[in-house]
């Protein structure tokens, strides 16, 4: 089986914004590379016949009726936010745009 | 950001030589009461983040579930769109890390959406009809609304912080996607405009969204890319973000065909990217470039099962579909008995719903039509305005014209009841009253008047003593002027000539 390169690791760890050390990308590699493997032998049982699937449950169309719910309070929910301002989160300057 | 060459190579040169071919993916948002994953309430215009639910914000264990009505809308849609429903579908996680979408990720449909496979007939302005197809439309929820503070325009660039209001997080999206639109040749522009417009009439038709243009309800973003000739492969596109209004889309495509053609003349390359359309100069600038940071991971959503939509069900969706705008159009054009041409300056404007009520309000369809298209058009347009914002409904000109049916005032003191409605003076009765504007029905006042004019003007009135009705109307003038207007003039002239004959 093919293992996981460092860079493949690099990739999903910037693309989950994890900041990794090199020493930490290097361990990743290789203990992702046990899981990627294991994972992998369930292809290996797998046959035509049995389709892929998503979702275990025998259920489909759980529908919500169209009733609204009370809301929660905003009061209550900024106080919890690192910041706010006029009723609304603040978060940092977002970067990367423009 | 990549430098922008704002060289353009004229319009009409550059679809002489190049084949634009356009995409485009309109987003609607769906008039359900409540989300699509929670029952936080959606309403337009609430304080901020008022309408919030643990799911709206993405809180640890909030567990989403789909809301019923909302996949019924995304169906009706998709039958308005001759998509086929597909037999099963599913949720899917759209993973980017953004302050609008609390939990990370947005949930939409990926690999399996609930409609797939259509087209929509497109009525352009001289007539033509053109197909555009559909490749899917699928259901999804939107993002929250970010306010970005400091900097200079309130845009993310140099911006200090935003603020985040999540009323609008979970709101249920139709996302409509094209399949490349070719053939269009020059009319592309036109093409895409309306397209989105066809969308929206179809939406407010279908009573699944208000579809308000300024409110965002609808917001398309537009694929353009040139070739060679229409048998050349396909070039790389740029994909302009929220045009979110008819024209916008019109000028928007119109621009990119032109930046586009000066950038292959120059020797260059299209970058695939995306774009930022700005309104106010009309143009469009570069934004991100396709990359790494478009790996969106998605992967179905756990949380949420399939959606199987029965046959029964969608067919019982099938049958209760309102008449559609095409045919009601065609439907409403033998009714009112207008000519093609005509229809197409009152769809084009506008005003068929306005026709329609005005009608219903007890006015003629010739009238009905005279008033939109006529006064109320050029007020307007000297306003800059859709008629539908005029401050005058279609049941005060229906009272108008019952004014002016039953003879109480004449078409020149209509227009100035008009003014007065327009000025917020109240219903035409009432402006007619405040205005004093009903035409002189007693013979006494305009008698009067009849014989001042006589004796002002003896020669007048010696020749048409003699039998020459010639100058008669300068009789009628000078008691028309007398009475402001206000007296009909058919009846004076039966006065007058009762007068001298006496």
């Amino acid at each position: 089986m093919s293992t996981l390169s460092r860079d493949e690791v690099a990739r999903v760890a910037a693309l989950a914004r994890i900041d990794l050390t090199p020493a930490e990308t290097d361990r990743l590699a290789g203990e992702l590379d046990v899981i990627v493997e294991s994972v992998a032998r369930v292809a290996e049982v797998a046959t035509p016949d049995v389709p892929a699937t998503s979702h275990p449950l025998p259920l489909s169309n759980v529908f919500r009726t169209d009733e609204p719910v009370a809301p929660l309070d905003r009061d209550e929910v900024l106080a919890q936010a690192p910041a706010a301002q006029d009723g609304k989160f603040l978060v940092p300057q977002i970067l990367g745009e423009e | 950001m990549t430098t922008t060459s704002v060289d353009l190579v004229d319009y009409d040169d550059a679809v002489a030589r190049f084949d634009p071919v356009i995409g485009i993916e309109v987003h609607v948002e769906l008039g359900t009461r409540t989300k699509m994953f929670d029952g936080a309430e959606q309403s337009f215009g609430e304080e901020p983040n008022t309408q919030i639910t643990p799911v709206s914000l993405g809180l640890p264990g909030a567990l989403p579930a789909v809301n019923g009505t909302a996949v019924e809308y995304a169906i009706r849609i998709g039958l308005a769109l001759n998509c086929e429903i597909a037999q099963s579908c599913r949720f899917a996680r759209k993973n980017y890390f953004y302050p609008d979408v609390p939990k990370n990720f947005q949930t939409s449909q990926y690999d399996e959406p609930i409609a797939h496979d259509g087209y929509v007939d497109v009525e352009l302005e001289d007539g033509t009809t053109f197909r555009v197809e559909i490749e899917r439309a699928h259901m999804e929820e939107d993002a929250g609304k970010n306010t970005h503070v400091g900097g200079a325009t309130g845009r993310i660039h140099g911006a200090e912080y935003s603020l985040v209001d999540y009323n609008r997080a979970g709101v249920p999206l139709v996302e409509i996607v094209t399949r490349p639109i070719t053939g269009a040749g020059e009319r592309a522009p036109e093409v895409a405009r309306a397209y989105v417009q066809t969308l929206r009439d179809l939406f407010r038709a279908l009573g699944v969204s208000e579809a308000r243009m300024e409110r965002g309800n609808v917001r398309a973003d537009v694929n353009v890319s040139l070739r060679a000739t229409p048998a050349s492969p396909l070039g790389t596109r740029t994909e302009t973000k929220n045009v979110n209004s008819f024209r916008s889309v019109e000028r928007a495509v119109r621009y990119e065909i032109g930046r586009q053609a000066a950038v292959l003349d120059a020797g260059g390359a299209i970058v695939q990217e995306t774009r930022h359309w700005h309104e106010d100069t009309g143009i469009t600038t570069a934004g991100r470039v396709k990359s790494d940071a478009e790996d969106y991971r998605y992967f179905p959503e756990p949380d949420l099962v399939p959606v199987v939509p029965d046959r029964a069900w969608v067919e019982e969706i099938r049958a209760a579909l309102p008449e559609l705008p095409q045919a009601r159009r065609r439907r409403l054009q033998g009714e009112w008995g207008y000519a093609d041409a005509e229809m197409r300056d009152v769809v084009n404007a506008g005003a068929v719903e306005l026709i329609e009520a005005t009608v219903v309000a007890g006015a003629s369809p010739a009238a009905a039509r005279k008033w939109w298209m006529g006064e109320l058009a050029r007020t307007a347009k000297q306003q800059e305005v859709e008629l539908a914002d005029l401050p005058i409904t279609p049941a005060q000109i229906g009272a108008l014209q019952q004014l002016v049916d039953a003879g109480r005032i004449n078409d020149k003191l209509a227009r100035q009841v008009l003014e007065g409605v327009l000025a917020g003076e109240g219903d035409p009765e009432q402006v007619v009253v405040a205005r004093g504007l009903e035409v002189v029905s007693d013979d006494g006042p305009l008698l009067e008047a009849i014989d001042a004019a006589l004796a002002a003007q003896p020669d007048i009135a010696e020749k048409i003593r003699s039998g020459n009705l010639g100058p008669v109307g300068a009789i009628i003038g000078a008691v028309m002027k007398a009475t402001r207007g206000q007296a009909d003039a058919g009846r004076v002239r039966e006065l007058v000539l009762e007068r001298v004959q006496a």
